[in-house]
């Protein structure tokens, strides 16, 4: 394959004001107070000298913690808002999925939103006729195509937006974090369909917090941090680089106010505690674990599963500890709060970095709260694991013993 | 086939210079879009009210009959023996697009800030389109218009009939030029739509729709006719009711100020488009 330019961005740069004032004025205030001081206000430079070259059929991966100005650069480049300094230049037909649903009008039908969403997201109308039943196959929401949308359930909302946005065909394709939704089968096939879309020589940006689907999609990653490029190359390289970074904060009680939260927000995760049982400051193989997490509820909800994962490095779910399995479900009144602590006995994973992601949700395809990768802890290897030799690699350890039974050591070459 | 429809092969992205220029090549390329929004609007204001397309029927015709009794009957508005009824109707006529197109068209890109702020398209689609949308009750209280002259026995005016589309021409103007600079005012002061219903009924009352614009002196009827739709309005009576020859001079000026009206709203919006995903 040719490698031709598709994007090229020169230094490019967008600063804010960052004022003392809300963000909305009122034409009153305005013409009082304008004979008045104007409030100071802050420069804060989102993105600040990025320098990228994109080339054609490249998947690119932008990672980064929160703020580090990865949502502000996609939407420089789908010319939502303009850069303060410096240029991109592209060529090609952009479409942007920064959301779910794009456009989708909760009065209008399924049927009815499929040609609008597809509009805006730069699909003409001859274009989506022509797709219009590849859509509707795809979404498995047939026979629901002529009710409105505010009557469908999270899960079918989500399927019909998805199938959209999967069909769409432009040259660059800019995704912010919207595979993140949604139930995971699905994903997996919305997930198929762009990859066979970029043998097509389709160039993808993605920013995704979900390090398997950068590491499994991405052809090269970029690690932004605090409006900066930190480190770019191969996405194994700088996954591991920002995960260095972020298990640098491990442990100890997260406060997940500003965290990325999904789900519909009905009750939230306000916080989560991942501590040993004797209070040990260090985790190590085999120990009691407690996880902590605090759940306020914003409305009234019933029958919510809460449920903690612990994933490995390559965020590969590896335990789950979930209140449904014990057969209880949370009914929680509004303005309530409720505490749960999971106790995981004689948690046997190796030496390494682990991240805990907490989900509640009520049945398959009712989201209330998840915070992916809410906080990680770091497994020591327990001190007789490492009195002979250096831990081996790994996940799982068990309890095993070993017996050399000594009267069957003979020496078999004696006839 | 791939259609190329929304294709802009090489696009550079650069900080905004100080005034840029209407580009119509790509309005058009996003024609489609335009298209869609004017359907949805349309959808979705005759499912939202209960008694759906009556409703562009029965609002003007409303307004009509209780201006007819309270003005034509109790008060005696003169009307140089037209029937009061159908001299309203034609007033209210195009009153009633302006003041809704202005006011929808005010909050257009406040509601529409979901898709402002994800999507990249031409921004001047969203009130355009908005603008247009109250066409279509235009176009079925205008039918009305014929009924209620036929139920009056009333000859209208046949060239008067052609003089209509330029009317609304100047009355589209006059909405959407007014309107895209009270849109891109009200992104960033919110309090505008409040001021601007109260703006609208003073409007009402300078403008020549349940009188006749005989009753102003002549001195003052220059200033009387700043406001086009006091000329729209005006013209439209005399050409289609009163069978007067047509008043070029104000044909011509209302034209002018709506012009100027659309240029105001442009530039405002212009300037102040590119930071609009910012600010909403």
């Amino acid at each position: 394959m040719k490698l031709e330019l598709i994007i090229k961005i020169e230094n490019l740069g967008k600063k804010y004001m960052i004022g003392a004032k809300e963000p909305y004025y009122s034409l009153r205030d305005s013409l009082v107070n304008i004979f008045k001081k104007k409030p100071n206000k802050k420069e804060f430079w989102a993105l600040k000298n990025i320098n990228l070259e994109i080339k054609k059929g490249e998947i690119l991966g932008i990672i980064g913690p929160n703020g580090a100005g990865k949502s502000t650069l996609l939407k420089i480049i789908s010319r939502i808002t303009p850069p303060t300094t410096g240029q991109a230049s592209i060529s090609g037909r952009v479409a942007s999925l920064l959301e779910i649903g794009t456009g989708f009008h909760p009065e209008l039908t399924g049927r009815e939103n499929i040609f609008l969403s597809a509009a805006i997201l730069g699909m003409s109308r001859q274009e989506t006729k022509e797709k219009f039943d590849q859509i509707v196959e795809f979404s498995e929401i047939s026979q629901f195509l002529d009710t409105p949308v505010k009557r469908y359930s999270s899960g079918m909302y989500v399927r019909l937006a998805f199938s959209i946005a999967a069909h769409i065909d432009p040259d660059i394709l800019i995704i912010d974090e919207v595979l993140a939704v949604g139930d995971a089968n699905f994903q997996k096939k919305c997930l198929g369909k762009m990859g066979e879309a970029s043998h097509d020589g389709r160039t993808v940006l993605l920013v995704s917090h979900n390090m398997h689907s950068i590491l499994s999609l991405s052809t090269r990653c970029v690690l932004l941090s605090k409006g900066k490029v930190v480190k770019i190359g191969r996405p194994e390289d700088v996954v591991r680089v920002y995960q260095k970074d972020i298990s640098g904060d491990s442990s100890g009680k997260t406060d997940l106010v500003n965290a990325e939260h999904y789900g519909d927000q009905s009750a939230r995760f306000t916080s989560l505690d991942v501590r040993t049982k004797d209070g040990s400051p260090l985790f190590a193989t085999g120990c009691d674990m407690e996880i902590e997490v605090v759940i306020n509820a914003n409305e009234d909800i019933s029958n919510a599963d809460v449920q903690t994962i612990i994933y490995d490095e390559n965020y590969n779910r590896l335990i789950d500890a979930n209140t449904l399995t014990k057969g209880y479900v949370l009914d929680l009144k509004k303005n309530h709060q409720a505490k749960i602590v999971f106790s995981l006995d004689k948690v046997l994973l190796k030496e390494g970095t682990y991240f805990v992601g907490i989900w509640m949700g009520s049945f398959a395809n009712h989201e209330i709260d998840a915070v992916l990768y809410a906080t990680s802890f770091k497994m020591e290897a327990r001190r007789e694991d490492t009195l002979y030799a250096s831990p081996y690699p790994g996940v799982y350890v068990c309890e095993y013993k070993y017996q050399v039974q000594k009267n069957q050591i003979k020496n078999f070459n004696k006839k | 086939m791939k259609q190329q429809n929304y294709t802009t092969t090489f696009i550079e992205i650069k900080p905004p210079k100080a005034f840029v220029g209407i580009d119509l090549k790509e309005i058009w390329q996003y024609r489609d879009l335009l298209y869609i929004l004017v359907w949805r609007n349309v959808k979705v204001r005759y499912k939202q009210t209960v008694v759906g397309v009556a409703w562009a029927i029965f609002q003007p015709l409303i307004t009509m009959v209780i201006f007819t009794v309270f003005f034509g009957r109790l008060i005696k508005v003169p009307t140089d023996n037209i029937p009061y009824a159908v001299f309203v109707y034609t007033g209210l006529l195009y009153w009633n697009y302006f003041s809704t197109a202005l006011t929808s068209t005010s909050d257009s890109l406040v509601s529409d800030e979901s898709i402002i702020k994800k999507v990249y398209f031409p921004r001047i689609i969203v009130p355009i389109a908005t603008t247009v949308t109250p066409l279509v009750d235009f176009l079925v209280a205008f039918l009305i218009l014929f009924i209620l002259m036929v139920f009056y026995r009333f000859m209208p005016n046949f060239w008067g009939i052609l003089l209509l589309p330029v009317l609304m021409l100047i009355t589209f103007m006059t909405s959407s030029g007014l309107g895209i600079f009270l849109a891109s005012l009200n992104v960033k002061y919110r309090d505008v739509r409040y001021i601007l219903g109260f703006f609208i009924q003073l409007l009402m009352y300078i403008t020549p729709v349940i009188y006749s614009a005989s009753i102003i002196p002549d001195r003052f009827r220059w200033i009387f006719y700043l406001n086009p739709m006091a000329g729209v309005i005006t013209l439209a009576r005399d050409s289609l009711l009163h069978h007067l020859s047509l008043d070029w001079t104000l044909l011509a000026a209302s034209f002018g100020i709506s012009f100027i009206l659309i240029l105001i709203g442009l530039f405002y919006f212009r300037r102040t488009e590119r930071f609009f995903a910012d600010v909403l």
